[in-house]
């Protein structure tokens, strides 16, 4: 009885000491990750945009392995199914034995052991599309120099200091911000036409929503760019964003959609891989509202005839392009690899039939500029962050404590998005978004 | 007389005959085992062919090379030694006819506990670390091992339900610390990833002035995994004659036949109820602590797979005799890995993760099916002309 009770004792006193520990918050240092004037030295470009070269090597050495966080049912997931499928058709390569795929693999140790299987398998390129697969295939690669792995989405290829890791993202804030402008072009037909009645004003302001999926970079910099191409149609616009805390939850993202719409906001888009969001509008566009929807990956037509606009998405075959015929060249591919538009690793799906008119043309000259480079999303001019006008900000976490400490990369009167590493960095809260659970 | 008390004396089809005890030979009771293990394999040779079309021979094939093939077997080999592992925690707590259904949540206590320590400790020096990993997690296991036993021997609580239930407040505590340590992140990924601390490589890794690990020859003596396995065999083979040649074997022995005879002998039950489960709670904390120190460097709640359940049947399967526990942990860890291997290749003609665990299914049915017939006879209804002959 004695010795129960001591072990009771020292088990609690251990997990007491774990909890005290974990209630401690770190000490938040001063100053922020951004600032209002001066200026600093723009950080130095860490992720390139190469496209596929020419493949001189052996088309039949390479294998791919691919360890997906979903499947073919959800949008995400497919958009890379494709994107692989494409990229190995395109070079050749016979997709029933050249490419193993592992479905819905989630992010824990069971990416080890199905990685493993897909190496002893003869497997020469490992890919991963989730970004908590990450820190798994950094130990594999580590563990496998002969072995190639590709964790998408994903940001300490360059930080590990090992050649045969590397991140990609593309630069689907660009799309997003010509989904923005798809969406304003219907929000300006709205205004002109007198659809809208006061519900869908706060103040001065058109009311539009956003269900996302977390508070963190991607996330922000996604809707950030959308809120900015709407706004570059329609001045007098504010943006509610409804978190879900979930990649894919189709009943929190159809309530969260539903909630928006029920409150005023016209616009719904969305950063989460479910058609939750469209379906509400659909219903709410059925039952007389004036509500319309941008998604995310796939087109929505089939979820929303009538109620979605278009989507953005990515081409992601642009980048497995590249990596895939560097690697049967033999080369290395680079640690971090982004490209939008100008490469054709972004766009918006098929315009949906209730766009406003002029809408395609609108999205043409906006692209054309994108593609030249004469327009850049995230414009200094074009937003504020706590009324001001931002002149420089951070976007590395060099010591992980989920802040920026170094790396400026705002420089020539914009934002450097996915500069220094291929992931969105993005993460300020510029005036007119404002968050509604968080 | 009416034709239905006719009917109603007729025997039944057949009847089952328990065959008593050790009525069977040797070789009749490995004869019945091999017979269902080859008509499963038919059967899943058949299901295999109907469903993707691929012949046996190729689906054989692959299932061994899946298995046991190059850059297979280690895998095979170190979750084989993770489900031994269990199995050889729950083996004294079968023998004693205690129902141990919380092997998984004794797993996750001891996989947090370590990973505890890894992520608050993790300035100490390696040796130190990993010392201290390794006792909570003993006595993060023991506890939740100890607690139903206690209840067990003081006022008779059923122990199966207490130790399932154990299962459920451990994986929320897992849930409670991967949420609180992953932050604004959507997963937690590998602790202490950048230092390695906590991991059994820290033993022997060195690192270059900027910190980046020098990689030196792989040998044997350096890689998690082999110590993983050596340790769990060093646990399976003491276990083997704890539960064999001491008296506290013997006492387990004893109060699992009949804790009235134990009781009568003067072995105090309760005592060794609850020592037992100390026992077996602890080393599947040692199984989380080896899991989270030599293999996936962070928690989450699939941590032990499924294994804390599996090793139910491995334990049972082998009659709590550890050496042929490693056999069968081997055997369901090949058929796991093998059907994988399907999956992997026959994954585009439709053969899915799905179909891989049909087939599992079908063969654990077979083997665990077999051991029933060598324990009863069935006896078919003798033919109406030999009843007439009566």
């Amino acid at each position: 009885m004695k010795r129960f009770l001591s072990l009771l004792l020292a088990c609690v006193m251990v997990f007491a000491v774990a909890l005290t520990m974990a209630s401690c918050e770190k000490e938040e240092e001063s100053g922020k990750p951004y600032g209002f004037e001066e200026t600093k030295e723009l950080a130095a470009q860490g992720a390139v945009n190469e496209v596929a070269p020419a493949v001189t090597g052996d088309v039949s050495k390479l294998k791919v392995g691919v360890i997906l966080i979903g499947n073919d049912q959800e949008g995400y997931t497919k958009a890379h199914i494709d994107g692989i499928t494409q990229a190995a058709e395109a070079l050749g390569m016979d997709v029933s034995t050249q490419v193993m795929w592992k479905y819905s693999i989630p992010e824990d140790e069971s990416v080890t052991s199905n990685g493993e299987q897909l190496i002893a398998a003869g497997c020469n390129v490992i890919v991963s599309n989730s970004y908590g697969h990450q820190s798994y295939m950094q130990e594999m690669a580590a563990a496998h120099p002969e072995v190639q792995f590709i964790a998408m989405t994903g940001d300490t290829a360059a930080s590990s200091g090992l050649t045969n890791l590397s991140n990609a993202f593309t630069k689907v804030y660009e799309s997003r911000y010509v989904a923005g402008v798809v969406a304003g072009m219907k929000l300006k037909e709205l205004i002109d036409a007198g659809k809208l009645t006061d519900a869908n004003y706060n103040g001065e302001n058109v009311k539009i929503g956003y269900v996302g999926a977390f508070n963190f970079a991607e996330v922000m910099s996604g809707y950030t760019a959308f809120y900015l191409g709407v706004k570059s149609i329609v001045e007098n616009v504010e943006m509610d964003v409804h978190f879900t805390d979930s990649w894919y939850d189709f009943d929190k993202e159809k309530a969260a959609a539903a909630a928006l719409v029920e409150s005023g906001c016209v616009i719904i888009s969305q950063h989460a891989d479910s058609a939750g969001a469209p379906t509400a509008v659909e219903e709410a566009w059925n039952n007389g509202k004036v509500a319309y929807c941008v998604g995310y990956n796939v087109s929505m037509l089939d979820a929303a005839p009538n109620a979605a606009l278009t989507s953005a998405t990515n081409v992601w075959s642009v980048y497995y392009q590249y990596a895939f015929a560097t690697a049967i060249n033999g080369g290395d591919i680079a640690s971090n690899w982004s490209a939008g538009y100008k490469e054709g690793a972004v766009k918006i799906t098929d315009l949906g039939p209730n766009c406003a008119e002029g809408t395609q043309a609108k999205v043409d000259e906006v692209v054309g500029k994108l593609q030249a480079g004469t327009l850049n999303v995230f414009d200094t001019s074009k937003f504020t962050v706590e009324g001001k006008a931002i002149t420089w900000a951070y976007a590395t976490d060099s010591d992980g404590d989920f802040a920026y400490d170094k790396n400026n990369v705002v420089a020539d009167g914009y934002f450097h998005e996915s500069f220094v590493q291929s992931a969105p960095a993005f993460n300020l809260r510029i005036d007119g978004i404002n968050w509604l659970n968080k | 007389m009416s034709n239905t008390s006719v009917a109603a004396k007729k025997p039944p089809l057949f009847h089952i005959v328990g065959r008593g005890r050790g009525q069977l030979p040797f070789y009749q009771a490995w004869g019945i085992r091999l017979g269902a293990f080859a008509l499963a394999l038919i059967l899943n040779a058949v299901f295999v062919y109907l469903v993707v079309g691929v012949d046996p021979i190729t689906f054989y094939q692959t299932m061994l090379k899946g298995a046991f093939g190059k850059g297979f077997l280690w895998p095979t080999i170190k979750t084989s030694a993770k489900l031994l592992c269990i199995a050889v925690a729950l083996a004294p707590a079968f023998k004693m006819r205690f129902w141990n259904i919380g092997a998984e949540g004794q797993v996750l206590v001891g996989g947090i506990a370590a990973a505890v320590v890894m992520f608050y400790f993790s300035d100490l020096p390696a040796v130190v670390i990993l010392l201290l990993m390794m006792i909570v997690s003993l006595v993060a296991g023991a506890l939740w091992g100890v607690i139903p036993a206690f209840f067990k021997a003081k006022m008779n609580v059923n122990e199966t339900l207490f130790t399932l239930m154990m299962n459920y407040i451990a994986m929320n505590l897992v849930n409670f610390f991967y949420d609180l340590w992953k932050g604004p992140k959507t997963a937690l990924g590998k602790i202490n990833q950048s230092t390695h601390a906590g991991w059994l490589s820290s033993l022997w890794e060195k690192r270059d002035a900027n910190g980046y690990l020098i990689r030196g020859e792989e040998s044997l003596f350096t890689n998690s995994d082999f110590w993983f396995v050596v340790i769990i065999c060093v646990v399976a083979v003491l276990m083997y004659f704890y539960l064999k040649y001491t008296k506290q074997g013997y006492e387990i022995a004893v109060v699992g036949e009949s804790s009235n005879t134990a009781r009568y002998a003067g072995i105090s039950v309760k005592k060794v109820i609850l020592r037992t489960m100390i026992l077996s709670g602890a080393i599947c904390g040692l199984c989380g602590f080896l899991v989270v120190s030599a293999q996936s460097n962070t928690v989450s709640v699939s941590m032990a797979g499924g294994y804390g359940f599996t090793a139910i049947i491995v334990a049972w399967l082998s009659k709590f005799n550890t050496f042929t526990m490693a056999g069968v942990s081997v055997l369901i860890v090949a058929l796991e890995q093998g059907a994988a291997q399907m999956a992997n290749e026959y994954n585009f003609m439709g053969f899915s993760v799905a179909a891989a665990d049909v087939m599992i299914g079908i063969m654990l049915l077979f083997i665990v099916g077999s051991e029933f017939f060598i324990h009863y006879k069935v006896m078919f209804r003798k033919s109406s002309k030999e009843v007439a002959a009566v």
